[in-house]
């Protein structure tokens, strides 16, 4: 058994990415997730990596789109306003297929919002918040230990399809402490990287990371190739949770903080009679649209939480595709769905059918 | 017979893009011959940026990265702190370093970033044909300043040199043209400065060249160097700025 | 067993270290625990709160609000958070500071003037442990040679010589009994 440790989430990232072998990290200042620059800060030299405090955030993730064409394990993170001004920057990442690590630790919106916990930032993240065709792969831990174990995965992810993995927190998981247990060894998977910028030595041609291709038709082609890497991502790399899901009336669909709280619900509404459970997404790009056809001949309607408007629900419509109803809530602005609320609402859901 | 003029190794084999009459060709050339000379083109990784030169990585041999406009010396420093062992160059426009780039060359400056930038000042943005930019001088007249640039309506020139060097990350700083053959001598002995101080370890390092635009000037080529000599130099002295 | 603990006060009285001792402790126990903090501007002379939950179980559901144990250190978390209570919960008050006590009859209060005891000790930093100290007691949290391990483990090394008197702290809120 590894180390155990009571942490913050955002220690946990910081912790987990130098385990993964990411000793290059540079960002902004940002609440709430300042804690993962504070920890890079004091560790990263000590184990001969970078920690640079950027100008700006748009500096911090092109100094990402540098050290990550180089071939290099690189890091950066912030905050909803923060990962708005990233925006150019992940175009290219995207378009030159340079991996990389993005933490966004989510504070509500919009403009300048508030520095408390939301999931509003989920259009941003997984339909596209620069320009362009491109897709990065959103990973949704909702514990401290899964944190710790996504971010691991994410280099692994990130590294094997050139792709940039957003790790999409929020306010929360990212300050909360929570027992974490370390693996002795992390599993690392880092495949030779022939394409990366380091000097030709003479001994190979040229290499370019570039994401401009003025001929048209050379540049379909281009986008064509990561339709065909996206696709396959989508087949292999999907992953979600189904809690409670083999005989339940309704299904919950809630992802990070808010799937905890949806899970605390289904024990209470057990007391009450009512069979409940929960498909929570752990990718929410790809999204896991294969698990609602494992379990929606077995269920009656979802609903759908969020610390949203309603972003995730528009997947969750389309996975659905009308055949049960969706029902809906949210809370906005820095507010937590509460559990009395999700109790009323699968309460109301049981009196119409009945 | 012996070769007495060839391509630099550090250039490919590849017909420059570049208008009749501009400069850029030259100061490319240059900077392929400081890579050949100093012998460090296989170690040697250039950051393209936005606006004509968009696609060196076309022309020089060296390994590159297109960076987004304005970011190169983001991107450099990116590169030279996950690989300090190699030679990193970024190549920039005006408008990319002056205007939407201006925090990253400045924070690149001030950390001593130990990288190298050639800047190309042709007073105006070229790829996107001919507005005004932080160098466009008083009175010039471009797409967007058709009335001339007017110091109360769109400000003043932006002596970039001058600016850098009142800080102290930056190890060595000069501006030099090419608008004839002195000069461009005079050019590359720059440019082979700012790489070697780089390969001492001493720091940020920049070269800052007054380039012609005949296109956008709406000059010919000859017109377009006397401009550079009669109008530019009297705004943007000559000399080393910087040196430690 | 579950507790769901609010502990509210001032930021700059020990709320949010108080709680990651706590929560520290349970880990030692061998109990699963969370640990949240209001975060932000708050941090110092604002309200701050954290909330605490320890269990035998995983826990569900970080966020709180509702809990069993209520521990507050200013007037206005009283206020705000006497309501969330579930019948049968306790809320421990520094009375030296919180000039009421609560107003339900389906909890229990405790009312211990931690911060007049604390500076009467030397340090009014030690009065979140002495209210500590009662929630040791009534309800058996954590025992109390975790919590004197947590203090080791959590406080910087240059604190260490002030652990004696934080253990101290934690014994006068066991066994205060409100006259």
């Amino acid at each position: 058994m590894g180390q155990r440790m009571l942490m913050k989430g955002n220690e946990a990232i910081a912790e987990a990415a130098i385990r993964a072998g990411c000793i290059h990290y540079f960002g902004y200042p940002i609440t709430p997730q300042t804690e993962i620059a504070h920890y890079m800060a004091k560790k990263l030299p000590k184990v001969n990596g970078v920690f640079l405090q950027a100008e700006s955030e748009v500096a911090a993730i092109n100094m990402v789109y540098g050290a990550g064409s180089t071939g290099t394990r690189v890091m950066t993170s912030s905050s909803s306003p923060g990962i708005s001004l990233k925006q150019e920057g992940l175009s290219y990442l995207a378009g030159a297929q340079v991996p990389a690590v993005v933490v966004n630790i989510v504070r509500a919106g919009p403009g300048l919002g508030g520095i408390q916990p939301s999931q509003s930032d989920y259009f941003q993240s997984c339909k596209g918040g620069g320009h362009g065709d491109y897709r990065q792969i959103v990973l949704a831990p909702s514990s401290v230990q899964e944190l710790y174990e996504l971010t691991v995965e994410a280099f692994n992810l990130s590294d094997k399809y050139r792709i940039v993995t957003i790790i999409q927190g929020d306010g929360i998981l990212g300050q909360m402490m929570e027992v974490v247990e370390f693996r002795d060894t992390e599993p690392i998977e880092r495949p030779e990287t022939p394409w990366a910028v380091t000097g030709h030595e003479n001994k190979r041609a040229q290499n370019v990371i570039t994401s401009i291709h003025l001929n048209p038709a050379v540049l379909e082609q281009w986008n064509r190739n990561l339709q065909e890497k996206y696709n396959l991502i989508k087949e292999k790399e999907t992953r979600y949770e189904l809690y409670n899901t083999d005989d339940s009336d309704i299904i919950i669909v809630a992802y990070g903080t808010v799937a905890r709280i949806a899970k605390s619900v289904i024990e209470k509404a057990k007391e009450e009679g009512f069979n409940v459970g929960l498909l929570r997404p752990i990718t929410l790009w790809p999204f896991p649209q294969e698990a609602f056809e494992k379990v929606i001949d077995r269920t009656k309607a979802f609903i759908t939480v969020e610390m949203s408007a309603g972003q995730m629900l528009e997947d969750v419509k389309l996975s659905v595709n009308g055949r049960r109803p969706v029902y809906f809530h949210g809370r906005m602005g820095g507010m937590v769905p509460e559990r009395d609320d999700i109790l009323k609402l699968i309460r109301d859901i049981y009196g119409k059918s009945a | 017979m012996a070769i007495v003029f060839q391509k630099p190794k550090a250039l490919k084999d590849t017909a420059f893009h570049y208008c009749p009459g501009c400069t850029h060709g030259i100061a490319h050339r240059l900077v392929a011959e400081a890579l050949d000379e100093l012998d460090i083109e296989g170690k040697t990784i250039g950051i393209a940026s936005v606006g004509c030169s968009y696609n060196s990585y076309d022309y020089f041999a060296c390994d590159m990265i297109q960076a987004p406009h304005g970011r190169a010396p983001a991107v450099a420093t990116g590169v030279k702190r996950s690989k300090p062992d190699n030679i990193v160059f970024t190549y920039q426009g005006d408008g990319d370093l002056a205007a939407i780039g201006t925090a990253e060359i400045i924070h690149a400056a001030a950390r001593g970033e130990n990288i190298t930038v050639i800047f190309i000042n042709n007073t105006i943005y070229g790829m996107t044909s001919g507005q005004m930019a932080p160098t466009t001088l008083l009175n010039q007249y471009t797409t967007t300043t058709p009335y001339g640039r007017i110091a109360d309506h769109h400000g003043f020139p932006i002596n970039v040199s001058e600016v850098l060097a009142v800080l102290d990350g930056p190890a060595y700083i000069e501006r030099a043209s090419l608008h004839d053959v002195k000069h461009i001598k005079k050019a590359k002995e720059a440019i082979k400065k700012a790489f070697t101080m780089q390969i001492m370890k001493k720091g940020f390092s920049m070269v800052e060249l007054l380039s012609t635009c005949p296109t956008n000037w709406g000059l010919n080529p000859v017109e377009a160097l006397n401009r550079i000599k009669n109008e530019m130099i009297p705004q943007y002295p000559l000399g080393v700025f910087k040196e430690r | 067993m579950t507790y769901e603990i609010i502990m509210a006060g001032f930021g700059g009285q020990g709320i949010l270290s108080a709680g990651m001792l706590l929560a520290h402790a349970a880990m030692l126990d061998g109990k699963q625990v969370s640990w949240l903090p209001s975060y932000g501007p708050e941090m110092r002379g604002g309200t701050a709160n954290s909330s605490v939950v320890i269990s035998d179980e995983p826990v569900d559901c970080p966020v709180l609000n509702s809990a069993n144990v209520l521990i507050v250190m200013n007037r206005p978390s009283l206020d705000k958070f006497e309501s969330w209570v579930v019948k049968d919960g306790i809320v421990i008050i520094d009375s030296s500071i919180v000039n009421r006590d609560i107003t339900r009859t389906d909890i229990a209060s405790f009312l211990i003037p931690a911060t007049k005891i604390a500076s009467e000790m030397g340090n009014t930093a030690f009065a979140n442990i002495i209210l500590l100290g009662k929630l040791v007691k009534e309800k058996n949290a954590v025992t109390v040679e975790s919590f004197r391990k947590s203090l080791y483990e959590v406080l910087p090394k240059r604190k260490h010589h002030m652990i004696p008197l934080e253990m101290e702290a934690l014994e006068i809120g066991m066994n205060y009994t409100s006259a």
